[in-house]
């Protein structure tokens, strides 16, 4: 098996969380990983990118080549446009539709979910107005990675241990919070699994 | 052994802590910085007292770690490519001195430029000084390099460099660690080798020392571990894949290459494993990160036969970061198809985070300049490089570190005024403070807006090591008190601040406003704990 996926976003939105909560429950699973990811200059508020790949042999390249990424992941729905290249035919697209328009040109957003909403495997969800729902926006994230928690090949308790893990500190309260939000977000997402 | 998920950087700090390192020293630098950011969190490195501060900058931390070196422990300097420039004096003479404890330098190079201002391959650094260069493939060989590397550097009294990429540095993969070495007992001081007095008679010496083990080296190299001929079924091409090139390569025929591979990943290149990939391959393809080192040795200024193919002969792009398809496309494998980018698609560059200090400072001195049409203000390396970009347009230039000052002073010099330098805290103390001595010792006509934000921000927010004496320092410089204005950008400060600097900006002299308000993301880390 292999799960090859593209996260991508705005810088500060926190891809590289989803990221390493799937990493570090892909260890658990007894899975290789590779997972590539953008620091510095290109952190400040512009378009972040991230690879994450999942395989039971071994992984060569740190990199996925554009036109065979699994899924694409985003939580920024001009973004998700942005990486759309590195799809193969079948893969699934996993995009937020709450928009950061932190440009004078961003272009018409119902365009662009239009445009998302064409790929034959989408989902599009406002996992910023689910999270809230949760309990709260900030939980953004996990409504993304409960979304995409159907379609890898890593149990979803797995996942659910690590985010237990990140956020205990932060008390039970935001334990249960993230928990809800994983748990919109997979409902969301295995409705096309 | 434990297997864990860590980046190239952190894998290769576990693994020089579990090879008995003692200090590491380094000044942050993009893909770099999260070397010494592991040790510095590491438990292990805390209760062994392992060095773990940042440097002033990185010509210092090469000389702290072969201070270190001389002292018979085992050291380790980290740094982006470009601060292989700066560190270079050190770099070069080290290897003419030879160390005693292990000595590894770490250059973390960055092709494709994400977060620099050029794509140097730091293995032509290793060949100028004449040591050798390990060039992991992976995260696990970069955990394992460190032990080898240092062996390596203790058997041959000489420094060794590993050249990282972006891509290793800042890719997560399972690492197995192993057992951690003791580390190194302090040199005698009765033992002090005379080697390291570098007076024209003893470093003719050294020179010819360093010559004569060049043969040990490659004898190294032939023999390494990390060095493989992988056999192929065909040998209409040879392929000759260095560092994470070996990777790409893998990934292009899905792990079966029917071509002998040669893996380079220790430098100088091995010659033996070359003669028996070149004696039976007629066509050569080099796939490496970065420049093209390896086939420009191996092609010559003339490459008669046209034989060795690359990054020079086009069938690689010459420019920027390799991927797989690259590779395939090389190999006119079948690759998918691409569609054009969206034009609902637009560029989303890096801006300046809401709040931020330098957005005030950057008002204020365009405010300050609207009507001295002869300015010209010269920016460093930093967060408020990004001042360069609308809506500010507000500088002319960023070339390295510290710049600023000396081309503020270069330009006056010609005759441009007002010049003004725009530089960040830290990036002051690691290279613009020499540029204030010329310009005190001149009393030149510039002004220096000092943005102080406390830390090194761009990095993520590292410590600046002034101590919050920045003023202080300047003075101390030789730059007339009254001279030194500090300035704090809020937008409720505005008008004061574009009064302050104007007044500055028309002294005929050497001046410094300091505008000093804490960076919004360390500032808000705080608020978080």
């Amino acid at each position: 098996m292999k799960n090859d996926i593209v996260l991508a976003g705005v810088g500060g939105q926190g891809i590289l969380t989803i990221a390493a909560i799937i990493g570090q429950a892909a260890l658990k699973a007894g899975l290789n990983v590779k997972q590539s990811e953008v620091h510095g200059m290109a952190q400040r508020g512009g378009a972040v990118l991230a690879h994450l790949r999942l395989s039971d042999a071994p992984i060569h390249s740190d990199l996925i080549s554009q036109g065979t990424a699994d899924i694409v992941l985003a939580v920024e729905p001009m973004e998700a446009l942005r990486q759309a290249d590195a799809l193969a035919p079948q893969g699934v697209v996993l995009a937020n539709s709450r928009p950061v328009q932190n440009i004078g040109d961003y272009p018409d957003l119902e365009t662009i979910l239009a445009a998302l909403r064409a790929y034959p495997r989408h989902v599009v969800i406002d996992a910023d107005g689910m999270a809230q729902e949760a309990g709260s926006s900030r939980a953004m994230n996990m409504v993304m990675l409960g979304a995409i928690s159907p379609f890898i090949d890593v149990p979803a308790n797995y996942m659910t241990d690590v985010i237990e893990a990140t956020f205990a500190r932060k008390g039970a309260e935001m334990v249960a919070v993230n928990f809800k939000a994983f748990e919109v977000g997979r409902a969301a997402g295995l409705a096309i699994a | 052994m434990l297997q864990k998920l860590l980046l190239g950087d952190e894998a290769l700090a576990q693994g020089a802590l579990d090879a008995g390192l003692s200090g590491c020293y380094a000044y942050p630098g993009t893909p770099s910085t999260e070397i010494l950011e592991y040790i510095q969190t590491s438990s292990e490195a805390e209760e062994r007292k392992v060095h773990r501060e940042w440097s002033s900058n990185e010509k210092v931390a090469m000389e702290e770690a072969l201070g270190m070196s001389f002292a018979g422990k085992r050291a380790m300097v980290c740094m982006k490519h470009v601060g292989m420039n700066v560190a270079a004096d050190g770099f070069v003479n080290s290897a003419v001195t030879g160390t005693v404890g292990g000595l590894l330098v770490v250059a973390a190079d960055d092709p494709s430029m994400h977060s620099s201002q050029n794509e140097q391959d730091s293995r032509f650094y290793s060949q100028f000084a004449m040591i050798p260069c390990l060039e992991p493939a992976s995260q696990q060989e970069a955990y394992d390099m460190a032990a080898y590397a240092f062996r390596l550097s203790e058997s041959l009294e000489e420094p060794i460099l590993m050249r990282l990429t972006t891509r290793l540095s800042h890719s997560r993969a399972n690492v197995t660690t192993g057992k951690a070495q003791p580390e190194n007992g302090l040199n005698p001081p009765n033992a002090k080798p005379g080697r390291f007095v570098l007076l024209p008679g003893i470093a003719k010496r050294n020179y010819e020392k360093l010559c004569a083990k060049q043969q040990t080296m490659v004898d190294s190299s032939d023999a390494s571990p990390f060095n493989r001929l992988e056999e192929g079924t065909e040998n209409r091409y040879g392929i000759i894949a260095s560092g994470i090139g070996y990777n790409y390569v893998q990934e292009a025929f899905g792990g079966k290459c029917p071509y002998p591979i040669l893996k380079i990943s220790q430098y100088p290149l091995p010659t033996r494993l070359l003669s028996r990939l070149l004696e039976r391959c007629d066509q050569i393809m080099v796939v490496e990160e970065g420049m093209p080192f390896i086939e420009q040795q191996l092609r010559g200024p003339l490459n008669p036969t046209g034989n060795i193919h690359g990054r020079l002969s086009g069938d690689l792009p010459r420019t920027g970061e390799l991927t797989p398809r690259h590779v395939a496309e090389a190999f006119k494998l079948p690759v998918p198809n691409t569609t054009p980018l969206s034009p609902l698609v637009k560029v989303r560059p890096p801006r300046l985070c809401d709040g931020c200090p330098h957005v005030d400072s950057y008002k204020a001195l365009n405010a300050a300049i609207a009507d001295r049409p002869g300015a010209n203000v010269f920016g460093d390396i930093g967060c408020y490089t990004l001042g360069a970009l609308p809506p500010f347009s507000a500088i002319s230039s960023c070339v390295d570190m510290g710049a600023s000052i000396s081309m503020a002073k270069g330009a006056a010099d010609a005759g441009i005024a007002p010049a003004i330098a725009v530089i960040g805290d830290s990036t002051f103390t690691h290279s613009g403070m020499t540029g204030i001595l010329d310009a005190v010792w001149e009393n030149s006509p510039i002004t220096v807006l000092i943005v102080d934000n406390g830390t090194t921000g761009m990095t993520g927010g590292q410590a600046s090591i002034n101590n919050g004496r920045l003023e202080d320092i300047c003075k101390g410089l030789g730059v007339a008190p009254e001279h030194v204005r500090i300035i704090t950008p809020l937008p409720k400060n505005h008008e004061e601040n574009v009064k302050v600097l104007l007044e500055e900006i028309d002294y005929q002299g050497l001046s410094i406003v300091i505008s000093r308000r804490e960076c919004i993301q360390t500032l808000r880390r705080k608020a978080r704990k």
